[in-house]
């Protein structure tokens, strides 16, 4: 008991502030959102489109648009560019409600998810249970979810919570592109869940498909399946990328939110 | 090595072989060679079906790991028509991957104990083994099972879709009250086509398919990848990049050890462990993403060396992060020894014994657990552990308490290792020009994953391209452990047992 009480002295206070304080340090060399700046780029180059294993950049004379959805955040499109007109910023807020808001031109700002609205809001702003369903995941988006119950990013202190059953759940929180041999699982799960009930998709496979786009095992992401209320991509989402759409969708970040630029290692 | 086995081709992991050189056994020599070589305690790492260009002929190659020798056999035969005799009767660690073949290529091992599809989809010739009507959707765990009649006992049925967030795998166990008799496991579920997709490559999408292979040894899978293409393209990588890959997969190691014991704590109901490792899991990802900015290793290794190369200030940087990871890490674990409630539900609680681990085949950290001193840094090692020695450690019991322990010992280990590795950091280039691959040829790469042995096998055309890619996850050999160290235990233990593996689902599915 005593050596336990010490372990609780020791081990210190370690959940973040955020969003009433600062987020947690992000590292330098994180990846975010690409951003072209097609003024570079040589006539008739496609060098990035050509490198991008999932077609995420298509190019149309020197217009460019960029489907973070379909975004694995690799860099290959920034390695095979020969005129540095690519690069990854390191904005983490990435979560949209619609699928098209996704697709970007780097001109664009990216339309960030908006809150539920009306009863939504009332009913699930408080109070969301979440059923999470792997359908062909690969254990690490799902990891980066199951860190936010962590005692350092505490969810259940916004009243987000993930349940055992889907009758216990509002909503789905699926990952991976949904492979042919979890369609009916995640269908009937899906049907499980009580009205009214609200679907996200976690990272670049339960969005678009991932590295596993027109696979005939799998199919291209959640909302193939089942209608998707908010996507958040990525390979895998930062934690904090799933925190903030979380919290986004919820109505917690309207009044702004605070940012922190990622920390360079001096 | 026995007579039998002098007919295979000896081979280390991370180089090419020319296709001509692996001998073309004949069922008998190369069944008899795989018994042999087993019975002198050698481990069968990968045996699958390879297609011919004739739709009625089918090769099957076996690689044998000699872990007393460093050395890999490597042999192969030919399956005539659509079925072969199964030697799982003889060798039980072939069980799975007869399995397997049939299921991949169509073929029926005659004699095959339990016959049943590994990841229920449809093959890759058109065959179909189980005569299967070409019109029936296949799905997946619909099958039959295991069953013990009785009028006390029932059958629990668990999943595909889990109470927690994790991956979809189906449970059937045979119970006599709470005492589970048997228990079978199901999967398949993530199948999403990787060995398929890898066929014809590499191109833009092979990495990225090893990277998500299993997402959390994105690290191992993604080396065990990158020797291949190196293997092939005889490429040379820099000291520097060798290191840099090892501290990645030893961070992985470390992020999975520390939150597997928390999640053994919270299994026991013991909160503290949980709560503490749980968080400093996070830290450990974070270091990760200091070297390479992803949390999972995404990016870090690529063909011809690393991606994200590593200066003075970032290695000061991991240095600091290490220690003070170190010393929660030490604290929030050794309150499990130290707390007699927690050490009751761990000893003896799902003991798998030495001889039932070697026969299964099982590889990592649950063999090491049952004694085996088995580990690929020490046994077949590559990159840097063929210069830095990582002791192994082993634990005699096989109980969960076993495998939480050795989970311990190589968290310390693993410690130290990053922490000498980052003292002395060689000079280098961090990646080196990768050239074309070697036509006909076939390597091996494997790599001590946190769950065990990742094994890769390819083989490629005429013209350098895949023509086969293989791919072992370490869960391949160990799901079969977990099925058997539930017997005669309580229902309500298998949440504990299941931790003490913690296997790859999507890994095994591929």
């Amino acid at each position: 008991m005593f050596k336990i009480i010490l372990a609780r002295l020791q081990q210190g206070h370690k959940t973040f502030k955020y969003p009433d304080g600062l987020p947690p340090e992000l590292p330098d060399r994180l990846r975010c959102r690409p951003l072209l700046d097609t003024s570079k780029c040589p006539d008739g180059c496609r060098a990035c489109v050509e490198a991008c294993p999932t077609g995420a950049i298509t190019m149309t004379g020197k217009k460019a648009t960029v489907d973070l959805g379909k975004c694995l955040f690799c860099t290959d499109c920034a390695a095979a560019c020969p005129q540095k007109a690519i690069t990854y910023s390191s904005n983490y807020r990435l979560a949209v409600r619609r699928r098209q808001d996704l697709v970007v031109n780097d001109q664009q700002t990216l339309k960030l998810a908006a809150a539920l609205d009306g009863r939504l809001k009332k009913l699930f702003g408080r109070s969301l249970k979440l059923r999470q369903v792997s359908a062909g995941g690969c254990n690490a988006c799902e990891a980066d979810c199951n860190v936010l119950t962590t005692l350092a990013w505490d969810l259940g202190r916004f009243g987000i919570q993930f349940v055992a059953s889907p009758r216990h759940a509002d909503g789905l929180l699926i990952t991976g592109p949904v492979t042919e041999n979890m369609h009916l699982a995640l269908k009937k799960t899906y049907d499980a869940l009580p009205d009214p009930r609200i679907v996200i998709a976690v990272g670049s496979c339960a969005v678009a498909g991932g590295p596993y786009i027109d696979h005939p095992q799998a199919h291209n992401g959640a909302d193939t399946v089942v209608p998707v209320d908010l996507y958040i991509p990525g390979c895998p989402p930062h934690p904090l990328t799933i925190l903030d759409g979380l919290l986004r969708f919820i109505g917690r970040l309207e009044k702004g939110d605070p940012y922190r630029p990622p920390t360079a290692v001096k | 090595m026995t007579s039998n086995m002098i007919q295979f081709a000896t081979l280390t992991s991370g180089r090419a072989a020319r296709l001509n050189t692996i001998p073309i056994l004949t069922m008998d020599d190369f069944q008899q060679g795989i018994c042999s070589a087993v019975a002198f305690e050698h481990r069968v790492s990968a045996l699958f079906g390879v297609p011919t260009s004739q739709t009625d002929l089918t090769q099957l190659y076996v690689v044998l790991a000699d872990d007393a020798q460093n050395q890999l056999y490597v042999g192969r035969t030919e399956v005539k028509g659509d079925s072969f005799p199964s030697l799982t009767p003889r060798c039980p660690q072939v069980h799975l991957f007869e399995r397997e073949i049939a299921e991949q290529f169509g073929l029926k091992p005659i004699g095959h104990p339990w016959f049943k599809p590994v990841r229920y989809h449809r093959s890759f010739t058109g065959r179909d083994a189980w005569d299967r009507p070409a019109n029936e959707t296949i799905l997946p765990a619909v099958s039959d099972f295991y069953r013990v009649e009785g009028d006390e006992i029932h059958e629990v049925a668990v999943g595909p879709v889990h109470a927690g967030v994790i991956e979809p795998g189906h449970f059937r166990f045979q119970c006599h009250g709470e005492q589970v008799f048997h228990l079978e496991i199901a999967l398949g579920f993530q199948h999403r086509g990787v060995e398929q997709a890898l066929t014809g490559g590499p191109n833009h999408r092979s990495l990225h398919y090893a990277e998500s292979l299993a997402g959390d040894t994105t690290i191992a899978h993604t080396t065990g990848y990158c020797q291949m293409i190196e293997a092939f393209a005889h490429c040379q990588k820099s000291a520097r990049a060798q290191m840099l890959r090892g501290i990645a997969l030893e961070l992985e190691r470390l992020a999975n050890h520390i939150g597997d014991l928390g999640a053994i704590g919270n299994d026991v109901g013991f909160l503290p462990t949980s709560s503490y490792c749980g968080r400093i899991r996070g830290d450990v990802l974070n270091m990760s993403a200091v070297l390479c900015g992803s949390r999972f290793g995404r990016g870090m290794v690529c063909p011809g060396g690393v991606g994200f190369n590593i200066d003075d200030a970032r290695a000061a940087e991991l240095l600091r992060r290490l220690d003070l990871a170190e010393r929660d890490t030490t604290v929030a674990i050794n309150l499990l020894w130290d707390t007699p409630s927690v050490m009751a539900r761990l000893e003896n609680t799902g003991p798998l014994p030495r001889q039932i681990a070697i026969e299964l085949g099982i590889v990592g950290p649950a063999a090491r657990a049952s004694g085996l001193a088995r580990d690929i840094r020490q046994d077949q090692p590559s990159g840097i552990f063929r210069f830095v020695h990582v002791p192994v450690s082993t634990c005699e019991t096989g109980d969960v308490f076993a495998r939480a322990f050795v989970r311990w010992l190589e968290i310390q280990q693993s410690f130290d290792f990053v922490r000498e590795q980052l003292h002395t950091i060689p000079a280098g280039a961090p990646q080196s020009l990768v050239g074309s691959l070697a036509p006909e040829s076939l390597a091996v790469t494997l790599n001590e994953g946190w769950r065990g042995e990742v094994c890769h096998v390819a083989i490629t055309d005429g013209q350098g391209r895949f023509a086969r890619y293989k791919v072992v996850d370490p869960s391949f050999h160990n799901w079969s452990g977990l099925a058997y160290v539930l017997r005669n235990q309580e229902i309500s233990d298998f949440p504990l047992c299941n931790k003490s593996f913690n296997l790859s689902y999507c890994g095994y599915d591929l």
